[in-house]
């Protein structure tokens, strides 16, 4: 078991579609320095610098020492680490790593990207095998339109079904001044937006954005004099998945989410998620898998996601609120996206979400989907850890 | 003197970056069956039975090697499948790949595992998880993975 961990400080920019003001670099120090000023803390402060976003994304390679200048680490250590979609929960997952390690006290976790540097799918494509899979695969819309077909097929939810949860984080994503799309959509809105890939449509999928987020990992001793409310890291756990796409097991719920989340509940004494957990930040990418995957965080009966998205369960006023930041289909700077996540159920459990905060929340789950349908999960919470 | 406002400026650029990627120790062979025979081989493995399209040396569940071939039907049921409308450029070729087109996995007679290919039909209207599709070759066949031109619906059915 390592030591305890705290949250003690976040930051991202302001998402957009571009933002041609700013390189790389001067986004990321954005974010780095906004996470800082959170804390309280500077440069001198930090002892590691952990950094990732997607391969192939803006033409950088090394990321890690092309963005020295902006991630504060000249002469600390700093790591590149990137696992697709997962990068910003992994970031966050290796910050952790280090601090609870003992070797470090006081870590920074960056996640960033500019999405509008390079064609997205293109990028994406060659996280897949490229003799067999490349030549048919579509990307992440395509992928994810391939799973929601199967959903439509395995337990009968329609285009409507899927639309509310687009219509639920735009909804929030208004109260959120750092979200990318900040404008209400209809579920009548997202039925006629273009096909992309059936039967996802322009308003069921993400957007590209351009952004950054940074999040201060600390040990106990230091997050008690850093933060008034530290937001304590409970409990973490990755599952990958196969090589092939085509090897991806695909019965009963999505399986490498139901397992991190099952690891999860039960190192930390969870017994009905639904009840404690207060606010979920869900990686979201597409309507269908917001809907679908629900049954994967162990909260209702396989299939019964819809139910508890059309009864207002998921709403910010509801039992099991799902992404008050707006989510993923609000804002996508796809190496920060799983970071923001964090960063959400960090400010969550601090008190410090301003307009989106759920009232009085002491235990948030935020998680990351990436590449073969892997994931990572973070259970973050006010009280100390035993 | 510094003006106020300059333009924001980008730059285009491209890499161009031919590489060499092995294929391993089996998946010529399945594309050697593809041209010469027109028939689809697999790799069962010893300890848990489970057949593979394309073959692999190693199997991920059980970590251990896999050398029994077997051959799979150029039959199968369709498990998913997609139509895509939007453009991309395609890292393949370098160009945007053509749309719409249609793509599914398959569950071919005979393997486990499923197989990515493209689908004859492209109106999503007319695909349905569940009904058997065929391998419909190319006349001329070169040895690669596109010696089947595409997956063709054979008849209506439930896998169930
Ligand atoms: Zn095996």
């Amino acid at each position: 078991m390592g030591r305890r961990v705290a949250i003690v400080g976040t930051g991202q920019t302001y998402h957009k579609s571009s933002r041609k003001d700013v390189n790389g670099v001067e986004l990321i120090q954005e974010a780095t320095s906004r996470a800082l000023e959170d804390a309280g803390l500077t440069r001198k402060d930090i002892d590691a610098v952990v950094i990732g976003n997607m391969d192939h994304f803006e033409g950088i390679n090394y990321v890690d020492t092309w963005s020295v200048d902006g991630n504060g680490g000249l002469y600390k250590p700093v790591m590149k680490v990137t696992t697709g979609g997962t990068t910003g929960t992994t970031v966050a997952i290796a910050g952790y790593y280090h601090v609870a390690s003992g070797l470090f006290d006081t870590v920074l976790a960056i996640g960033w990207e500019k999405n509008s540097e390079s064609d997205t799918t293109a990028a994406i494509i060659t996280c897949s095998d490229p003799y067999w899979e490349r030549p048919t695969f579509g990307g992440a819309v395509a992928g994810l339109a391939g799973t929601a077909c199967e959903y439509m097929y395995k337990y009968g939810i329609t285009e409507r079904d899927a639309a509310l949860v687009a219509v639920r984080d735009r909804k929030n994503a208004l109260k959120n001044p750092y979200a990318h799309l900040r404008k209400q959509i209809t579920v009548e809105e997202v039925l006629v937006s273009p096909m992309l890939a059936y039967p996802i449509k322009l308003l069921d999928i993400c957007p590209r954005t351009d952004g950054a987020c940074a999040v201060i990992f600390a040990s106990e001793d230091k997050a008690k004099k850093i933060a008034d409310k530290p937001a304590w890291i409970h409990q973490v756990s990755s599952r990958h998945n196969y090589t092939f796409l085509t090897d991806i097991e695909r019965s009963g719920r999505m399986p490498t989410l139901y397992e991190a989340c099952m690891e999860v509940y039960k190192n930390a004494g969870i017994r009905d998620p639904l009840h404690e957990l207060d606010v979920v930040e869900m990686y979201t990418p597409s309507s269908f898998a917001g809907l679908v995957w629900i049954d994967a965080l162990g909260v209702c009966d396989e299939g019964e996601a819809v139910r508890l998205v059309s009864d207002g369960v998921t709403e910010m006023s509801g039992e099991f609120p799902i992404n008050p930041s707006g989510g993923v289909i609000s804002t996508n700077c796809i190496g920060a996206t799983g970071l923001i996540r964090v960063a959400e159920a960090a400010m969550q459990v601090s008190g410090k979400a301003g307009e989106h905060q759920i009232e009085g929340a002491k235990l948030a789950l935020a998680t990351g989907f990436g590449g073969c349908f892997w994931s990572d999960v973070l259970l973050i919470g006010s009280p100390r850890p035993n | 003197m510094f003006r106020k406002n300059y333009p924001l400026l980008t730059i285009s650029s491209e890499i161009e970056l031919p590489y060499n990627y092995s294929l391993g120790k089996y998946g010529g062979r399945l594309v050697t069956e593809l041209k010469q025979n027109g028939r689809i081989v697999g790799i069962k493995c010893p300890k848990c039975d489970h057949v593979y399209v394309p073959p692999r040396r190693v199997c991920g569940r059980c970590f251990i090697e896999m050398d029994e071939f077997v051959e799979v039907s150029n039959r199968g049921i369709l498990q998913s499948f997609t139509v895509v409308y939007f453009s991309f450029l395609d890292p393949e070729t370098g160009k945007k790949r053509p749309v719409p087109y249609g793509y599914g996995r398959i569950k071919l007679d005979g393997a486990d595992s499923e197989f990515l290919h493209f689908l004859e039909e492209s109106d999503f209207k007319k695909l349905k998880i569940g009904v058997t599709v065929e391998a419909v070759y190319n006349e001329n066949r070169v040895g690669s993975f596109k010696d089947i031109k595409y997956f063709k619906k054979v008849e209506d059915g439930d896998p169930s």
